[in-house]
């Protein structure tokens, strides 16, 4: 047999289905993955977005890769993860808050009471102010917590934010089948 | 008149580390420019040994680097899987301990604690945040005390008691509880006798203690570790821990 003839036949690629989501974060980590550039055109041609802020499509439907940013700071939150992990075979945490809470679980020694009283009645500048409370608002929660406090993480993506770099590295080592490499550089925790 | 004695070597992952009488296990690799990630050691400081992030495996036992002399014909592991586990576990207890918000920190960048974990290649705390409440010290006119940070190295302390002479720091408390203290009936940073000029104040090896109107000062992509690793850097400088340029 030649060696031709052992070849497997050419089966054109499916395009892997990612979902992505913006939690209790800054939409930084989106900006950044954005910041691929002119590469985003090479990444659509092995990918295509499912849920997402970017197609705006609410509701995750099944998906190879789920990358999500910020934690968890209310129900909702918690509600869109659980979805999300239902969904997508890999998920993966993006970003300082989506791995330690970041920046909105400085909150976290704060009852949540005075938080809100604070920020809505009783702080500076503050005139005839009220606590929201429409029923379609998700209720805070407690403390912000980490992705991996709720559900299974598989990657770990460091970074406020990971740089395009980091995250044209990661995406791309993924999507070929290699473990995503971090050298020096590629992880930074800001 | 005699001869020199030849220097006595151990095996380090392989390689052959020449010592001199009196060095521990990590003094020697330092100078033979090997490094093993470190938190608590100081150069200038009696080591303790109480991290234990730079245990290695002394002919298969371990013992932690820092403290345990250098021994002629020992075998010694460092850098292997199981060890950098090891470490990784105890970095990531530390980071879950503490409240450690790099993007937030005068010190990113400077800072061992995030250095070694770069070097361990945490890319996840792993186990699940306490967030506990440490309010800071901010009374001194020129020094700020984030507690937030404190990895409870003793660093502060020895340099303050051994070389200021002032033991203006301390340790309080036990387990999970232990805490650092300022040497002041108030409790207060302001009322001790630290000045900036204080060995305590070049220490640190994370955020802890910070001159005030000095914090990020270098730009990001030229602080210590942007440029190179931890194991670069102290392997370069017979002070690798201090950020602070």
């Amino acid at each position: 047999m030649s060696e031709r003839a052992r070849e497997p036949a050419t089966v054109p690629r499916r395009k892997l289905r990612v979902a992505t989501a913006s939690l209790a974060g800054c939409f930084g980590c989106h900006m950044s993955l954005l910041d691929i550039d002119e590469r985003l055109v090479d990444l659509l041609e092995l990918i295509e977005l499912d849920a997402s802020p970017l197609t705006d499509k609410k509701r995750c439907g099944p998906c190879d890769l789920g990358l999500i940013e910020g934690g968890l700071c209310n129900a909702e939150n918690v509600h869109t993860l659980r979805a999300m992990r239902a969904n997508c075979k890999i998920l993966v945490a993006v970003g300082a808050c989506a791995l330690n809470g970041g920046l909105p679980a400085q909150r976290n020694h704060i009852d949540v009471r005075d938080c809100l009283q604070t920020a809505y009645l009783s702080g500076p500048g503050v005139e005839r102010g009220f606590i929201p409370n429409d029923p379609e608002l998700p209720l805070p929660l407690a403390q912000v917590h980490p992705l991996h406090d709720v559900v299974k993480i598989d990657y770990f993506l460091a970074g406020c934010p990971p740089s395009a770099e980091a995250i044209w590295q990661f995406l791309t080592d993924l999507i070929a089948g290699r473990t995503p490499v971090t050298t020096h550089g590629l992880i930074r925790y800001d | 008149m005699t001869d020199a004695p030849a220097p006595q070597t151990f095996q380090m992952d392989g390689h052959d580390v020449a010592f001199a009488p009196g060095q521990s296990i990590m003094t020697a690799a330092l100078a033979a420019g090997r490094y093993i990630p470190h938190l608590c050691f100081h150069p200038e400081f009696t080591a303790h040994g109480s991290c234990k992030v730079c245990t290695v495996k002394v002919n298969g036992q371990p013992h932690a680097s820092c403290t345990t002399p250098a021994r002629a014909g020992d075998v010694i592991e460092s850098d292997t899987d199981e060890l950098t586990q090891l470490r990784l576990n105890l970095v990531q207890f530390l980071f879950t301990e503490g409240n450690h918000f790099c993007p937030s920190c005068e010190k990113s960048g400077g800072c061992t604690l995030q250095g070694v974990a770069y070097e361990l290649g945490m890319t996840t705390e792993h186990f699940s945040p306490l967030f506990p409440d440490r309010p800071v010290d901010a009374s001194h006119p020129d020094v700020l005390l984030d507690f937030n940070r404190c990895i409870l190295c003793e660093l502060c302390i020895r340099a303050s008691a051994i070389h200021d002479q002032k033991h203006v720091f301390a340790l309080s408390g036990r387990g999970i509880t232990k805490h650092l203290i300022v040497n002041a009936e108030s409790g207060r940073l302001a009322d001790t006798a630290l000045a900036l000029s204080d060995k305590a104040m070049t220490v640190c090896p994370v955020g802890v203690i910070l001159r005030k109107r000095q914090g990020f000062a270098v730009p990001i992509g030229q602080r210590p570790y942007d440029r190179q690793p931890i194991s670069a850097v102290a392997t370069a400088h017979p002070d690798p821990e201090d950020g602070h340029e």
